[in-house]
């Protein structure tokens, strides 16, 4: 017998009239009693009515149908899906700074100012740029937040030429789409058969209306771009500035600082470069360094200390305004301040060369079955490639599934798009040497079942709540609300 | 009626069909084959000036979206609204009736120098 | 602690990997600029990082708040945290691999369902960053929809979400702001914005309440934005929505808000919750993600994301947006928000904002040399005009433990003694008789 109570029925089925899961004290007199009918809406809303049990059965029961990192290993490439030290949980949500508003008087949020003023020099320290701004809520919006830092620096200097960035064809989607929405026209450039930066075709892109150029390191397929300083000095000399894209700057933090390789402006992703849970996409924080030269142009207000008190009153006539209402998403700066007090640079190095331990670890234990596009040594990450022909017609797609069913989440899948039938492993510096060695036996039994029984594997998943999805009829007949 | 033998192509993947100065414009079964199970067709608007070689309309399958170029230069004078509600048209009846749009053609020699079927099937081959 | 291996762990990776130390795997990077000086503070024990955490956020000062602003303190019940921060919601990732995330796919479906029934609208997305970039993505999509260029909104938009549309909109080719006043009562000059409507404009924002916190006369701005051939992008309040007006009821064609008040502390402002909505028209004219029922190899239904192809990882440049993660954990307690409290518990807490917000403004419109300055209709959020510098009111009323409103005079000339002052369900008669005492006191 199919049971009734099915775990993905929605709230709005499960619920019935009159059912409530809380209350407030009632209003003395009703709303038409201080505002025109006119302005009043007519039906109610149609809300779950629930009890205050039933919502919490709910959600729970809702919430293990999810993998989580809590759960399970992630060896999501360009995610970095490390773990995040709990206290920092607690410790951002302190009622002392939940509870804060944004234009409460200064004299009352001190301690929240200080710590956000802490975090902007620590992020200086560790990337040896000089201002950061805190404001973007994402790393994507930490790139839009870089680019038009980099468009008004441009701008103010009667340089308006220059309407092109550069991004190689590794490049995350954010890097075109980014520049797009800055009004620039974006030049991808082919990546080398090496997979870093064909220099003869930056050179012959770069020109006097190249406003930037946006490059990710370690790049998407891993790799350390070798000829950086080379590159950068280019660029320079083009006139442009140097964008680095901070996405994998776990990989980095005490090995080498963005500001020594030439990068102008940067963004880091306070989840994947410190410590940030993921909360299932967002949010985020993406705070901008900058150079000396582009500071004057980053949003704001920056946070400042003047005679003793912390104060986002500062000037900045240049500034290129503001990115997002109030100052960003300040709950996650807070757990990012607290990644950077818990450590040390030796600490830092140590995490950041774990991360690529444990990526050369996999990319050699999966060698001869799984081969990475790129071969030898790589940073965080390896894409590993395969040829369906020679798999039994299994392809990426089909493996990623298969994982779920040993309880593992999927790779990154198809991406880069220079590398066909790409599988981005990235490991990430908290997982053990027992969890990568669990990771390697099940993809050597896929490769395995791959071999004598495909079919297994292009059923799959075969274990999880749902079979696999029929995306192109959810997309043909969108149907997005109840 | 429009058919596979009757059509000039495109090397970017595009047929067009010429009766008067109006020419039909749809995509070949090589490229539908390649786009997959297409969910939603981004058409031009009826009275858009499209040029040759421009894109000017969209086809999205679940992981991708493929620019669509005009073959011809003109006046959209038509779109197909029968893939509004069935896009899978285009993968069912790449020739036929999943046709995208028709041209009021400005430039009628342009339609000259697309490709035969021939042709076509050796650019495809390489 | 962070990072696992044993030393002998460590040993046996490098063998395998051919290596004698990590060192020889950062062969690359340029020798003489590896290892550099951090110059970071000592490390603190997390025992040490709780006390230097838990100090920092004494030395912030609770005052009894009276700001709204855009950002507002309402009750939060305890479900919607125990809930949001199990580890299943909190450290999953984004829903790519839908068969193991339909947790979180599903309830985000949930939050469309329940955000397109709050503001009777066809269909929202999973989430933007936060009320300002929501109404910015909104009028690009006005303006890629209408080919227009021009952009009106109310003078009395908030001054941050002004600021964000000018950053956002400033590469626009052609693109121009404008503004359109406020009449005598606080509320739309309705004569000028007819003025102010022409062939050229691509959208009207309709904020409302506006940032004085008065309610607008939406259906008359309706028909006539919608008379000069634009389009009409709301910008409301959640909690409002509880009792009042909803954006669909008067042909909005998009609808944005700030969800924060949804079950999200103030947090100092971040993180937000951007809402967005739109007519079914205008569906893959919505950046960012969005989650639609679908049926596994089975049947069962099941969730999914999907009409990907509009988004920046598909589209690169071509992309309307390059919006990637967005605050997914924020719409999960905005949805277990609404799911505890119902349609009658939203009314509730919403007549509460009303009557506080109108006891407090008679109260304080009492004290003699104050005064309610405009006469439209409000929600939960009033100006007070003081017979001095708000500024000054601020600082004084600080001194009582009392966040008295936000200072109008930065960003509206003339405005120098207006204070803005909000009252929400979470100010008892207790407290709005103690902020008459103090402001009576001074």
């Amino acid at each position: 017998m199919e049971t009734i109570l099915m775990h993905n029925q929605l709230s709005l089925e499960k619920s019935r009239p009159g059912r409530r899961g809380v209350q407030f004290e009632a209003a003395q007199k009703p709303a038409s009693a201080y505002l025109p009918e006119g302005y009043l809406r007519k039906t109610a809303p149609k809300l779950p009515e629930l009890s205050e049990f039933e919502t919490v059965r709910h959600f729970t029961k809702l919430s293990e149908l999810n993998y989580c990192l809590d759960g399970e290993f992630y060896p999501l490439g360009s995610c970095t899906m490390k773990y995040n030290p709990k206290a920092y949980d607690v410790l951002s949500a302190l009622d002392g700074f939940s509870q804060m508003h944004p234009f409460a008087p200064e004299t009352a949020v001190q301690g929240t100012l200080e710590a956000l003023y802490q975090f902007q020099e620590l992020l200086k320290k560790v990337t040896g740029l000089a201002a950061f701004t805190l404001q973007p809520a994402a790393g994507a919006q930490g790139e839009l937040t870089g680019i038009l830092t980099a468009r008004a620096y441009h701008d103010a200097r009667k340089d308006f030429k220059r309407t092109e960035v550069i991004v190689p064809d590794t490049a995350h989607g954010t890097n075109p789409a980014t520049a797009h929405m800055a009004g620039y026209t974006v030049i991808n450039i082919k990546s080398a058969a090496d997979g870093c930066v064909d220099k003869e075709a930056l050179q012959s892109a770069l020109s006097d209306r190249t406003a930037v150029v946006m490059l990710t390191v370690p790049n998407t397929v891993g790799l350390f771009e070798k000829d950086i300083r080379e590159i950068a000095d280019r660029v320079h000399k083009a006139g442009a500035l140097f964008y680095l894209d901070g996405a994998n700057f776990n990989a980095l933090a005490g090995i080498v600082k963005p500001a020594d390789l030439g990068a102008d402006l940067m963004h880091l992703n306070v989840h994947k470069s410190f410590a940030a849970p993921h909360g299932g996409g967002g949010p985020g924080a993406g705070p901008v360094g900058a150079a000396a030269h582009v500071a004057p142009f980053l949003p704001k207000p920056l946070v400042t200390y003047k005679n003793g008190k912390y104060t986002l009153t500062g000037k900045m006539p240049k500034s290129l305004g503001k990115m997002k209402a109030f100052y960003g998403n300040i709950a996650v700066c807070l757990r990012g301040y607290c990644y950077l007090r818990q450590f040390d640079g030796q600490t830092f190095k140590e995490i950041a060369e774990n991360a690529v331990l444990n990526a050369n670890y996999v990319r050699c234990c999966l060698k001869g079955k799984f081969n990475a596009f790129f071969d030898g040594i790589c940073m965080h990450e390896c894409v590993l490639s395969i040829n369906p022909s020679d798999m039994n017609g299994v392809h990426t797609s089909d493996i990623a599934k298969r994982l779920l069913d040993y309880g593992f989440y999927a790779p990154t899948i198809y991406f880069p798009l220079i590398v066909p039938e790409a599988m981005m492993v990235e490991p990430t510096e908290t997982e053990s040497k027992q969890m990568l060695d669990a990771f390697v036996a099940v993809m050597e039994k896929i490769y395995e079942e791959i071999k004598a029984n495909p079919q297994i594997v292009k059923d799959a998943p075969h274990s999880q709540c749902v079979g696999r999805i029929d995306e192109v009829s959810a997309a043909r007949e969108p149907n997005l609300r109840w | 009626m429009h058919t596979e033998e009757n059509c000039r192509f495109a090397k970017t993947h595009e047929w067009a069909h010429m009766e008067g100065d109006i020419a039909t414009v749809g995509i070949s079964n090589h490229a539908q084959e390649e786009i997959s199970d297409i969910v939603f067709v981004d058409l031009p608007k009826v009275g858009q000036q499209v040029t040759a070689g421009q894109n000017c309309c969209v086809i999205e399958s679940v992981k991708s979206a493929s620019e669509i170029y005009a073959p011809v230069s003109g006046e959209v004078v038509e779109v197909n609204t029968a893939l509004a509600n069935d896009p899978a048209l285009v993968n069912r009846e790449p020739h036929g009736n999943g046709w995208l749009f028709k041209i009021k053609m400005t430039a009628p020699a342009e339609y000259e120098n697309l490709l035969d079927l021939n042709a076509y099937k050796v650019t495809i081959q390489k | 602690m962070f990072i696992p291996h044993t030393s002998q762990d460590r040993e046996e990776m490098l063998k395998k990997i051919g290596v004698s130390s990590v060192k020889e795997l950062l062969a690359q990077i340029p020798q003489d600029l590896l290892y550099p000086a951090l110059d970071l503070p000592r490390a603190l024990t997390e025992q040490e990082l709780c006390a230097h955490m838990r100090e920092l956020a004494a030395r912030n000062k609770p005052l009894k708040n009276f700001i709204g602003a855009g950002i507002y303190e309402h009750f939060i019940p305890a479900a919607v945290h125990a809930l949001s921060s199990r580890g299943e919601f909190l450290t999953a990732y984004t829903p790519y691999q839908a068969e193991a995330s339909q947790g979180t796919l599903q309830t985000i479906y949930e939050f469309q369902s329940c955000i397109c029934s709050l503001l009777e609208m066809e269909v929202a997305t999973a989430s933007h960053y936060d009320g300002a970039t929501a109404l910015a993505e909104a009028v690009l999509a006005c303006l890629r929809i209408t080919g227009r260029k021009e952009v009106l909104i109310p003078a009395a938009l908030h001054p941050h979400y002004q600021q964000v549309l000018n950053t956002y909109l400033r590469h626009q080719e052609g693109v121009r702001i404008k503004q359109s006043p406020a009449g005598a009562d606080g509320s739309l000059d309705l004569d000028a914005l007819a003025k102010n409507l022409s062939a050229d404009t691509a959208c009207f924002v309709l904020a409302t309440p506006n940032f004085f916190g008065c309610l607008e006369k939406a259906e008359s701005i309706s028909a006539l934005v919608h008379q000069a051939g634009a389009l009409l992008t709301a910008l409301v309040q959640p909690i409002a929505l509880g009792i009042m007006q909803t954006p669909g009821s008067y042909q909005a064609d998009f609808a944005v808000a700030e969800g924060q008040p949804l079950g999200n502390a103030m947090n100092f402002g971040g993180p937000g919750l951007g809402i967005m909505a739109a007519k079914k028209i205008y569906m893959r004219q919505l950046p960012g993600r969005i989650v639609g029922i679908a049926k596994d190899k089975n049947g069962k239904r099941s969730f999914v994301l999907t009409l990907q192809a509009r988004e920046q990882h598909i589209r690169r440049e071509k992309a309307s947006s390059n919006i990637c993660s967005n605050e997914a954990l924020c719409a999960l307690n905005a949805v277990i928000y609404l799911t505890l409290l119902g349609p009658k518990g939203l009314q509730e807490v919403a007549e509460l904002n009303v009557e506080r917000a109108h006891q407090l403004a008679e109260m304080l419109g009492k004290i003699p040399g104050y005064r309610v300055k405009f006469t439209a209709p409000f929600f939960n959020e009033f100006v007070l005009e003081c017979p001095i510098p708000a500024k000054q009111v601020i600082k004084k009323l600080a001194k009582k433990g009392i966040s008295a409103g936000y200072a109008l005079g930065a960003d509206f000339k003339g405005m120098e003694n207006c204070l803005l002052v909000c009252a929400t369900e979470t100010k008892t008669a207790a407290d709005l008789q103690r902020y008459a005492d103090a402001l009576g006191g001074i």
